[in-house]
């Protein structure tokens, strides 16, 4: 059986950067599996721009970001297996894969990396009454078709939820010269970037109907139409609100969800709130020598944030295949008052890392002036203002390293309006 | 000339078709539909039942015992997944219990075996997630599951590897003619003739009836609305539950699926015409209800709700018999629940007993009755796995992840009979779609291979035939 140092599930913009990380930071031979005929990931149907702001300083389309790391890849000595799909993970860490050309087969690794990404939320899971005919898509399978197969999915647009992959679709279909008539969303607010609210819904015109849904789809062979309604604080539709948009199309883009079938299939413990696995601050799973970086551990709103925690999953990967250094016992970091998840769930404080402790976390609502502040029983050992936050957008804090003596147990982070 | 022409896709005219190859005659089914069940057997519970829930002496009792008893072998014979879980009929107040004690006399004298009636404790044994205020339970040990469009495929993909013809998209609209020259008419001016005619058509049968002037029964549509669930909550029940049925009605039923998935479901709710389209009002009382069947009903884990028509009869039992005035007109109708159970029972009773007082019945010596699954891949041992890749590396790429079906079998599906045309059709045969992700991923790959296989544009790929294409047009 073969066997690498550093094995990398999925090619997408986390394995890219988690492989790049891992081989130099020393680790001999790295593998990543992608079940596409290339790599990249999402990022190949993301034609609009606005990735790589952050981390290069410039505006690029999916594909150009994507492709600086695809470079980097190809200048080092690590294999990539395209067309792979990885079935199964056990807890040693061998990995039963197929494709076309290697058949069904296993490899073993000394650390492997899970960047399997996301999936959407569909609309069966949102049990919306009505047809179940031609003309309803996800955001990101409408997304495929158009800018990947080069074909429209529809002419004139209804959009459920106005997450970010709503909001690029409700522009690039204008653009393509189709109708948008409505974008709603359930909430009183968006979980879309608010730069995104701006350039793809307000710059073209596009109606936002918060604290909407669509209650029905009509339609036989192909929609024909939607009834949309108010809903009150329960989120329940309001009789009588009822609004009718005739449309071709019905567009969902409401959630993402970490793609952890593999996680759980190999009984690696996931967090209820984030749906990816609970891991340390290096990326390590409960599972040790497994690491988990990207969409599939939580989702993020920007690929640069993806990029940067993959290359500390990638690293810390490296030196557990080479030096063997795991995460283990520790403190838990929880969620306290208006944060609906903190990332990472685990500080392993004689763990040796030269890097900074950093949480990611969201909040529960749209908050202004607030205080957020992570504590340690009574201790308050950091906290920090903020002058807006919203679930739609991730949060940062960094414990600095003069603090870390300060923990002697679980620590909780929380909002205070 | 047909000697018979069935009319109707269904489980009902499948199973009939099939059994019809058994013999040297010359047959065709003719289905209105793009493909073949697209009715009430695509959209139902998917239940093997014990028995006893029909009246004594009632055709459906009859066959409904019947065809529980035949239906392991038919599913072996067709590679269609059958389990044999047992189901119980749940009790929930003493006077309930009655009731079961009923039951179980009814099913005894309708020649059900294995029926036992259980107190609180062994239910809850056998139910972890039985609800507190289940009081005890009749147990049927025969009642199974199958999963109803697979085996309507399978039985009318068997029919035609042994000779059968399929005419799909031929809405039949005008009968001339009588035994034995039958002429038929499609909505778009193709025509067929056949000695005899067997009417299947499920909730079309009574107009089927009507063009031949019988107007002696009533069929109508009631709808029944169900929600699915990830396999991952698959263990949440182990048998099939039924509410004890009141005067209040039946109330629905929470299994699992030959998939693994669970199922709950369905309403009963009179509609005019064939809207297959779910309700909230209707989805609500799913969920009320299976609340008040098991505690812990993970309903986060809903991956799809969708709803059937289902025919119902006036005579509320089964109508199998011939036309009183057409000689060699069969009606097969009014199939309510146990239709899905009694179909293998019902086709052997149509071809012996109804078909055969009019054609000598000789043996077709070629009839072979098996048939290979529509998917099975991810069931074959790695070594197996192996040598198929190498033969044919389409079984190497993964396109749904979500249920691990390779481009291989999606090919497959494709070609053999009967032959998807359409994603759903796809979808059926495969399951690639039917996952938790709902196809969000794999549709615009089973789209592409659909439209290579069958040598048109990816914008002419249809969801389900007819209007249905999923594409609109290039982007610019």
């Amino acid at each position: 059986m073969k066997e690498f140092d550093v094995l990398i599930i999925g090619g997408g913009p986390a394995g890219l950067a988690a492989a790049i990380s891992a081989y130099d930071n020393g680790a001999k031979s790295v593998c990543i599996m992608e079940r596409d005929n290339r790599l990249g990931g999402i990022l190949n149907q993301c034609i609009h721009n606005g990735f790589g702001l952050t981390r290069f300083k410039e505006s690029l389309a999916g594909p150009e970001y994507a492709d600086r790391f695809v470079k980097q890849v190809e200048t080092r000595n690590i294999t990539v297996m395209l067309d792979t799909t990885v079935l199964s993970l056990s807890g040693e860490k061998t990995v039963t894969a197929i494709s076309p050309d290697r058949g069904y087969f296993e490899v073993k690794a000394k650390a492997v990396v899970l960047a399997m990404g996301c999936r959407e939320r569909s609309r069966g899971a949102l049990n919306i009454a009505g047809a179940r005919c031609a003309g309803i898509y996800s955001a990101g399978t409408a997304q495929k078709y158009v800018n990947v197969k080069g074909f429209m999915p529809g002419k004139r647009i209804v959009i459920l939820g106005s997450g970010d992959i709503g909001l690029i679709m409700a522009r690039r279909m204008t653009l393509e010269g189709a109708k948008v008539v409505a974008v709603c969303e359930i909430m009183p607010y968006s979980s879309g970037l608010r730069r995104n609210i701006v350039q793809c819904l307000d710059d073209f015109g596009i109606p936002l109907y918060l604290e909407h849904t669509i209650t029905k789809i009509e339609g036989k062979d192909r929609v024909t139409g939607v009834v949309v309604s108010k809903v009150d604080e329960n989120r329940r539709p309001i009789a009588g609100t009822e609004l009718h948009f005739d449309c071709d199309t019905v567009l969902f883009s409401v959630g993402l969800i970490p793609e952890n079938e593999l996680t759980k299939n190999a009984e690696i413990p996931l967090a209820k709130n984030t749906r990816g696995a609970i891991v340390y601050q290096n990326r390590e799973t409960l599972c040790s020598g497994v690491f988990a970086c990207g969409n599939v551990l939580q989702v993020h709103d920007l690929v640069d944030f993806v990029s940067e925690e993959s290359e500390l999953a990638g690293r810390c990967a490296a030196e557990y295949a080479i030096k063997g250094i795991s995460a283990k016992g520790g403190v838990n970091v929880v969620n306290g008052k208006n944060v609906t998840y903190v990332l990472p769930q685990k500080l392993d404080l004689d763990l040796q890392s030269n890097g900074l402790i950093k949480l990611y976390f969201r909040v529960s609502g749209a908050f202004r002036n607030c205080v957020i502040a992570l504590s340690c029983g009574d201790k308050v050992i950091v906290q920090k203002q903020k002058k807006i936050a919203v679930p739609g957008e991730m949060e940062t804090l960094v414990i600095p390293k003069d603090k870390l003596s300060l923990i002697d147990g679980d620590l909780t982070l929380t909002l205070e309006a | 000339m047909y000697d018979i022409v069935v009319v109707g896709g269904g489980v009902i005219g499948g199973m009939i078709l099939r059994e019809l190859t058994r013999y040297r005659l010359n047959v065709c089914l003719v289905e209105k539909e793009n493909d073949v069940c697209m009715g009430q057997s695509k959209a139902n519970s998917g239940i093997v039942h014990a028995g006893f829930d029909a009246q004594v002496g009632t055709l459906k009792a009859k066959f409904n015992v019947l065809g529980n008893r035949m239906m392991p072998k038919v599913a072996k014979e067709l590679g269609v997944k059958y389990v044999n879980n047992g189901s119980l009929v749940v009790a929930f107040s003493d006077e309930e219990v009655k009731t079961l004690e009923q039951l179980k006399q009814r099913g005894e004298q309708n020649g059900v075996e294995g029926l036992e009636i259980i107190d609180r404790q062994k239910l809850a044994q056998i139910e972890p997630n039985i609800s507190g205020k289940a009081v005890g339970a009749l147990l049927a040990k025969s009642g199974g599951i199958i999963c109803p469009y697979e085996l309507t495929i399978a039985a009318i993909g068997n029919a035609m590897d042994n000779g059968a013809h399929l005419e799909t998209n031929f809405e039949v609209v005008k009968i001339e003619g009588e035994y034995p020259e039958y002429l038929l008419f499609a909505a778009d001016g193709r025509q067929i003739t056949a000695k005899a005619v067997v009417n299947c058509a499920g909730i079309n049968s009574q107009k089927i009836a009507n063009l031949v002037g019988d107007e002696y029964f009533t069929v109508g549509g009631r709808r029944g609305e169900y929600m699915l669930l990830d396999r991952e909550s698959g263990d949440l029940v182990n048998h099939t539950l039924f509410f004890t049925p009141t005067k209040l009605g039946k109330g629905i039923l929470v299994s699992k699926t030959v998939d693994g998935n669970v199922i709950l479901g369905p309403t009963a709710e009179d509609v005019d015409f064939n809207d297959t389209s779910t309700t909230s009002q209707g989805l609500n009382s799913v969920a009320e209800k299976a609340k008040a069947m098991c505690d812990n009903v993970p309903f986060y884990n809903v991956i799809t709700s969708f709803s059937g028509v289902r025919a119902y009869c006036d005579r509320h039992d089964f109508i199998i018999e011939q036309s009183p005035q057409k000689r060699g007109f069969f009606h097969v109708a009014g199939i309510e629940s146990p239709g899905l159970t009694s179909a293998p029972a019902i086709a052997e009773y149509v071809v012996n007993e109804l078909i055969g007082g009019l054609f000598e019945l000789k043996p077709n010596q070629n009839f072979n009755p098996n048939r290979e699954p529509d998917y099975f891949f991810k069931n074959l041992t790695a070594e197996e796995k192996n040598k198929l890749i190498k033969s044919n590396p389409a079984y190497g790429k993964i396109v749904c992840r979500c249920e691990q079906i390779t481009e291989g079998e999606i090919i497959r599906a494709l070609t053999v009979n009967p032959k998807a045309t359409d994603v759903d059709g796809v979808k059926r045969r495969t399951r690639a779609g039917m996952g938790r992700c709902q196809g969000g991923f794999c549709q615009p790959y089973v789209a592409e291979i659909i439209a290579k296989e069958l040598g048109v544009c990816l914008c002419d790929v249809t969801k389900s035939g007819g209007e249905s294409k999923l594409l609109t047009g290039e982007s610019k």
